[in-house]
């Protein structure tokens, strides 16, 4: 419990394992294979490596790590979109960081940069309608990335351009929204969960609400989660306490954050100016329903898929990487082939290695090399 | 990204735009306040406020002691250094 001492609260941290222990202890597993408890979200997988969760737990409990990582996701022809849009002289691209370095098949936004692309790092979308207000003579286009957290923020920032009449700035739109995902995940037949750590920060949007199909029909229990590790270790105490007791029920142990309803005012926002996309393409999960938003009609002057034409092409991953497998949480990092020898974060063949929320970055970053030192 | 950091909402700096400057541990930012402000909370009493700030929008009102914890979470998960520098290279507009 090395890891331990670095808790905000040691003694708390403590009590909750041994509890864990013992719940973890007192629940049948007839397989024999361990629980299997996803956490849905990127910022919770970086929590669990950085605080090495994982090792503490008892052998019974396993944690997946879940597709909820927007940089993770993305296909690699979708970043092929974006530097095919960087490259048109009057643009300046605009992204936040963790993009720039997701490669492409022919190359990743910041190798175009440094080919000359005007590609441009943004703190927030607001940051690049500033850029769109002083280049009158430019066409400001922003990387509009990220599940329901980051949704409202770019609608917002369109709304504000219609108002000043920015029409120099557009957004080429590649958010993804959680519960069609949580649904594909819970549908596929390589997954067998016993339960969900339910995302924080995407859940102060949209409430918890959404996620009640998850208890009533697929009768699993998730624990809406904060990303401090004591509220993880809480969170997954309250699951396996459901699945002690037989029940499946969405409980919330970040409601310090997370209202019920949600927030409206950015709720209005994301219903203004996005509809549901019949289905985005996934990378590792291949196409979903319903699991991608759109710009409206009504905006499409602020639509760079409209206002580009895109090569738009589904490009196959190449064939060492096993992100998909990652992603959908069926092998873990150290099990890719490639891992820490040719995806490295200094030479990322996929994108997991990329982002600091990808399962294969917080591994290779917090002991995932090590581990799989143990196992070899 | 996802993450967010902590900030107090020091001064309003655009009424109708909802624009506010946060100090998140020194660095002024400005950042949008429309999804905390509603008919109970004009965008008037949010000077003060303690705020979740994802990608420069307030997302969420937290309390004090709260932001503080959160804050000094981030810092050990190594977190908060890369937003914060993100928030300082962008400056203020
Ligand atoms: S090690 Fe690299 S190639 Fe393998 S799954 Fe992770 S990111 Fe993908």
């Amino acid at each position: 419990m090395k890891y331990v001492d670095e808790f905000r609260d040691r003694e708390k941290a403590a009590v909750l394992m041994t509890e864990i222990d013992a719940l973890a202890a007192r629940i049948p597993r007839p397989s024999g294979l361990p629980l299997q408890i996803m956490e849905v979200c990127g910022g919770h997988t970086h929590s669990i490596f950085r605080y090495g969760l994982e090792g503490m737990l008892p052998k019974s409990i396993e944690l997946v790590h879940g597709p909820g990582c927007p940089v993770c996701v993305l296909p690699m022809g979708r970043v092929d979109d974006c530097v095919a849009i960087a490259e048109r002289p009057e643009v300046i691209f605009t992204t936040f960081g963790d993009a720039m370095r997701v490669p492409g098949s022919r190359r990743s936004l910041l190798q175009a940069k440094a080919e000359g692309a005007d590609v441009r790092m943004v703190y927030s979308p607001m940051d690049a309608l500033g850029i769109a207000r002083n280049n009158p003579g430019r066409e400001v286009v922003f990387f509009g990335l990220g599940f329901e957290t980051t949704m409202p923020s770019t609608a917002l920032t369109i709304l504000q351009a219609r108002a000043e009449g920015l029409n120099n700035f557009s957004v080429f739109c590649n958010h993804i929204t959680i519960v069609p995902t949580i649904k594909a995940i819970l549908d596929s037949a390589d997954l067998h969960l016993d339960g969900f750590l339910g995302p924080g920060h995407v859940s102060m949007v949209i409430g918890t609400r959404p996620y009640e199909f998850i208890a009533s029909f697929y009768k699993k229990p998730m624990v809406v989660a904060g990303f401090e590790p004591l509220d993880i270790l809480q969170s997954l105490w309250m699951v396996l306490r459901q699945i002690e007791e037989g029940r499946a029920e969405i409980e919330n142990q970040y409601a310090r954050i997370v209202p019920r309803d949600g927030n409206a005012q950015a709720l209005e926002a994301v219903g203004k100016v996005y509809e549901l996309r019949e289905f985005f393409e996934w990378r590792g999960l291949g196409s979903i329903d319903h699991s991608g938003v759109k710009i409206r009609e009504a905006y499409a002057q602020h639509d760079a898929e409209k206002r580009f034409a895109l090569p738009n092409v589904t490009i196959a991953d190449p064939k060492s990487c096993q992100c998909g497998e990652v992603l959908k949480g069926v092998i873990k990092p150290w099990q890719c082939k490639v891992f820490g020898t040719a995806c490295t974060p200094e030479t990322p063949l996929g994108a997991l290695m990329v982002s600091s929320e990808g399962a294969c970055a917080a591994y290779y970053q917090y002991g995932g090399v090590r581990r799989r030192l143990e196992v070899l | 990204m996802c993450l967010g950091i902590p900030g107090r909402i020091v001064k309003i700096d655009d009424h109708a735009k909802k624009l506010a400057t946060v100090d998140v541990s020194g660095i002024k930012r400005q950042v949008n306040i429309a999804c905390i402000v509603n008919e109970d909370h004009p965008v008037n009493s949010c000077v003060g406020d303690w705020v979740l700030v994802h990608v420069g929008f307030a997302m969420s009102r937290i309390d004090e002691k709260e932001a503080a914890l959160t804050l000094q979470v981030l810092l050990e998960l190594g977190e908060a250094q890369a937003e914060i520098e993100a928030m300082r290279r962008t400056g203020k507009q």
